[in-house]
């Protein structure tokens, strides 16, 4: 990464079925004592204005088309961060019928946060991971590259 | 008559930080009915806890929620320590009711919090998530993990916390009493904030009882029941415990009898660490389960109900749980019934909606 933010990362978060533990680090992340705002990150609920995409848990059935949708209205470039080691790999619930896995079985996942539940720090750290990915797949855009399409 | 149309609510809102899905009837501006559907998180971890050893199932309930998860792992505990008939040492109730109450303070400091979001008050939210930090650093300090804890287990408490860190809690939260103090003031007596919770989502105590409300929301609309009080699990017997009650029944009444518990639950840490016994804080369990039990337990969100049945192996034939939030759906449909749309947030954030506990 340059030794600037060029850009405000702006994240959308989406709960896929985590226990809520990774979702309130989240948010913890934001707040004072973590503060990512004063590096131009803020949290919106709108998946059009946002840059990285934020999944806690694992998906499952009822949330697969969900998480694709929201994946899906993101504009081009984008980054997904898996938070939290449901998002990962599925976790502690990997064995439960209503599972199917990680995130990376629905769409295309750029940082993997572990723990259990994920530490604001190793959120942070991937989010600005993430901006390097940005950063690549902008100018890979700016070659005329079109981005590759999100697997099916 | 005027027009009706379905908005759609969710699952993925900006005020929701877990999925719910809401389908609003509205006229006009006015919610006639509201449709409520879940199952986008879904996990199926009462059918998980009958493959997994009693003893790493703790770990799996625990995982239940995020926020009240120390809560969920000794109702798991209690239940299974039921079944067995094993009577757990004094330190530990003590313990466990220690870090139960930090729990409730942690979990309505989050909420206020929340609550302030929802009525667009950023700079109150991000200062109820600056002082509730303070009490994730004493979880941290005290048990390793911030939101997950893992430290009750059947038979006891994994680890003692000593005197010295017990009293340090106290010395703490005594620290941060007047700055919550400061923000739940504007709670209580801003009138922009106020112009937002007075009055709106009446519950009444005829709807809370017909509903089968459970913990701050019935105790919103005057319903005199809190499980630390009637079925006298950990050690409140001994603290001498009494619920918080408000008559409103409206959004005000309900943050109200929060901000009272938060109190409260400060108090009885401060009562219990200074009548906490010593001695050791675990039984050996034994290495199969056998038999029944029941457990109830006031969750900060409500009543909590625990069932673990073994047939004398050591896995679990049956674990059932059914959760605080689960209850006060009904309540919320009735509240969300006749009111404004832009109350609909408010109103979602007031049952405290633990989206990860109802569906498990």
């Amino acid at each position: 990464m340059s030794a600037y933010v060029t850009k405000s990362p702006w994240v959308v978060h989406y709960d896929g079925s985590s226990c809520n533990g990774c979702d309130i680090e989240v948010l913890a992340c934001l707040m004072p004592t973590y503060d990512v705002e004063r590096f131009g990150i803020i949290n919106c609920g709108n998946p059009k204005h946002a840059d990285v995409f934020l999944v806690t848990g694992s998906v499952n059935e009822q949330n697969k088309d969900i998480v694709k949708q929201i994946y899906d209205q993101m504009p081009e470039p984008k980054v997904v961060v898996a938070v939290g080691i449901c998002a990962c790999s599925g976790g502690i619930f990997k064995d439960c019928y209503n599972v199917l896995g990680g995130v990376d079985q629905v769409i295309p996942v750029d940082a993997y946060v572990p723990g259990c539940a994920a530490r604001p720090e190793a959120i942070i750290d991937a989010v600005v991971k993430g901006l390097g990915v940005l950063q690549a797949k902008k100018d890979a855009m700016a070659k005329g590259g079109l981005p590759a399409p999100a697997a099916e | 008559m005027a027009k009706r149309t379905i908005i759609p609510f969710g699952p993925q809102h900006p005020v929701l930080p877990e999925p719910i899905h809401l389908d609003l009837v509205v006229e006009d501006e006015t919610v006639v009915e509201a449709i409520p559907s879940i199952g986008y998180i879904h996990r199926g971890l009462e059918k998980l806890c009958e493959i997994k050893d009693y003893d790493k199932m703790v770990y799996v309930m625990e995982r239940v929620c995020g926020i009240c998860s120390f809560g969920h792992g000794w109702g798991a505990s209690a239940a299974i320590e039921g079944a067995m008939g094993l009577e757990i040492p004094e330190r530990a109730q003590y313990l466990r009711t220690i870090l139960h109450e930090l729990s409730r303070v942690h979990s309505h400091l989050l909420w206020l919090g929340l609550l302030a979001d929802a009525f667009g008050f950023e700079s109150l939210f991000n200062h109820c998530w600056r002082v509730r930090e303070t009490v994730l650093d004493l979880f941290e300090k005290n048990t390793g993990g911030r939101v997950i804890f893992s430290i009750c287990k059947v038979g006891g408490m994994r680890k003692d916390i000593s005197n010295e860190n017990l009293q340090e809690i106290v010395t703490v939260l005594n620290g941060i009493k007047g700055e919550i103090k400061e923000l739940t003031d504007v709670f209580i007596s801003d009138a922009s904030v106020k112009n937002r919770t007075v009055g709106v989502g009446l519950l009444t105590k005829e709807d809370a009882i017909a509903t089968s409300a459970c913990g701050p929301v019935a105790r919103g609309s005057g319903l005199y029941q809190d499980l630390r009080m009637t079925d006298g699990f950990g050690v409140y017997g001994e603290l001498g415990f009494e619920p918080c009650v408000e008559e409103a029944g409206d959004s005000y009444a309900r943050t109200i009898v929060r901000i009272r518990e938060l109190f409260q639950s400060i108090e009885l840490i401060e009562k219990a660490v200074a009548k906490i016994p010593d001695g050791p804080v675990a039984v050996k369990a034994p290495g199969n389960v056998e038999g029944e039990a029941v457990v109830r337990l006031e969750q900060p969100r409500g009543e909590a109900y625990y069932y673990a049945k073994g047939a004398g192996t050591k896995f679990l034939q049956r674990m059932r749980l059914r959760t605080p939030t689960n209850q006060n759906i009904p309540a919320l449909v009735k509240m969300l019934a006749g009111c404004d749309l832009a109350d609909v947030p408010i109103l979602v954030l007031t049952i405290d909606p633990c989206i990860s506990c109802t569906e498990r």
